[in-house]
Parts: structure tokens; C-alpha cells; sequence
């Protein structure tokens, strides 16, 4: 399941939805990750441009890998601004046992970061500045510099 | 000809360009000053699938996709 929402992504909502959609599934652990826009470098917030159709295919390939571990993965983020001390991002395994998920949701969140077609922006002085050093290239760049 | 769009920070409206590999449209965008500093870190998609070839065929209408670095979170 991938959920987008404009502005700050509803957390409390999302944590307990998910925790009821699975509660007769028989998973052992649920394990979320949530990511919290801190008060940093003098940002009223940070703004994400998303392009969803490789979105939606990167993710469909981690449900796909969550799937042959007996596990499920969902995830939720923002698009547009979100303010200081709001989030933008939840993540969450279910499996069976523990130490599944907890390895999942690292693998997960890393490649995330890596790879999901996801543009970061920080807020600032009434600008929208595109975050390009804390930004990584996408495995296989730089092709059409060649 | 193919579409080249450009997502994310790179602020520039799509381009049709005549092309049939991607060698073809790495040519063109070459030439362009607004867009040729992006094109060592951008990823590519035809049709919304990552490539990893400039020996990738195109044909009319398909559409290219060059995607800057990535901060999703």
C-alpha cells in the first residue's frame, strides 16, 4: 500500500489504520518508521516533488521481495510543503516475527532514500530550495553525460 | 520524435526531440545549456522504466524522463 498526501502526512491516523487493517493477519510485529521535519539551518519547513508512475513501480518491487519474505510493507509520504515538526513519511513491516521486519524496514528505508524518485526541497526566506547536497544520485546516473 | 521531460528541480518544460537510440537524445541535450550540467548525475526512464544503455532503442512517441539526485523522507 502507498498512500500520498498533500502537505504533512496524518501519522496518528495512518499508525492506528494499519495496526487495525492487520490485527487479524497474524503478524507477530508491526514496525514503523516515521520521519519528523526537525528545526534545522533555519527552515520554516521542507517541500517533495514525487513522480509517482516509478514510484509506484519501485515500491511494487519491494512488496513483491517484503512478499517472499512472509512480510508486507506499507508507506505513506507527503507532497508540496510540510511544516517544522510535522512528517513526511511513514513506513511500516508487518511479518511474522521480529527480526524480519527490523531488517526489512532498514533495507527498505535505505533503498528508499537511494532510489525512490523523491525531490527534497528546503523552505526558506520564502524560497523553496532544491536540497542538492544532501541529495543522491539514482544507481545508473549520468548516462546521457557520456 | 520522443518527449524528453525533466522532473523534479530541473526547471525546464519538455522537449520533443527526433531521436532513435538515446544516444540521439544525449546528443541533443548535450548542446542545450540550460540542461547539460544535470546530465552527469541524472538517472533516465523510457517510459517510466530506469535504463541503463544509450543503445536503448526508442520510437515515436515514447517518452524519456531524466530524474536528478533523489532525497525522498
Amino acid at each position: 500500500m502507498l498512500e500520498i498526501f498533500d502537505g504533512p502526512v496524518p501519522v496518528e491516523e495512518i499508525l492506528v489504520r494499519w495496526y487495525r487493517d492487520e490485527a487479524g493477519s497474524n503478524y507477530g510485529a508491526y514496525i514503523p518508521f516515521i520521519g519528523t521535519i526537525r528545526d534545522e539551518d533555519e527552515i520554516s519547513g521542507l517541500s517533495f516533488d514525487i513522480y509517482e508512475p516509478i514510484l509506484e513501480s519501485w515500491f511494487t518491487a519491494w512488496q513483491e521481495r517484503a512478499r517472499e519474505a512472509g512480510a508486507i510493507l506499507k508507506m505513506a509520504h507527503s507532497r508540496g510543503d510540510v511544516p517544522l515538526h510535522t512528517s513526511s513519511y511513514v513506513a511500516a513491516v508487518f511479518s511474522p516475527k521480529r527480526k524480519v521486519a527490523l531488517k526489512m524496514i532498514n533495507d527498505f528505508v535505505e533503498d528508499f532514500k537511494a532510489s525512490a524518485p523523491i525531490w527534497k526541497y528546503d523552505l526558506k526566506d520564502g524560497k523553496r530550495l532544491y536540497a542538492a547536497d544532501r541529495s543522491t544520485p539514482i544507481s545508473g546516473s549520468g548516462l546521457l553525460g557520456e | 520524435m520522443v518527449r524528453v521531460e525533466f522532473l523534479g528541480p530541473i526547471q525546464k518544460e519538455a522537449l520533443e526531440v527526433e531521436a532513435a537510440t538515446l544516444r540521439d537524445v544525449a546528443a541533443a541535450l548535450q548542446n542545450d545549456e540550460e540542461v547539460k550540467d544535470w546530465l552527469e548525475s541524472c538517472a533516465v526512464a523510457v517510459n517510466d522504466t530506469l535504463v541503463k544503455s544509450l543503445d536503448t532503442e526508442l520510437k515515436s512517441g515514447d517518452k524519456v524522463s531524466l530524474l536528478p539526485p533523489v532525497c525522498g523522507g
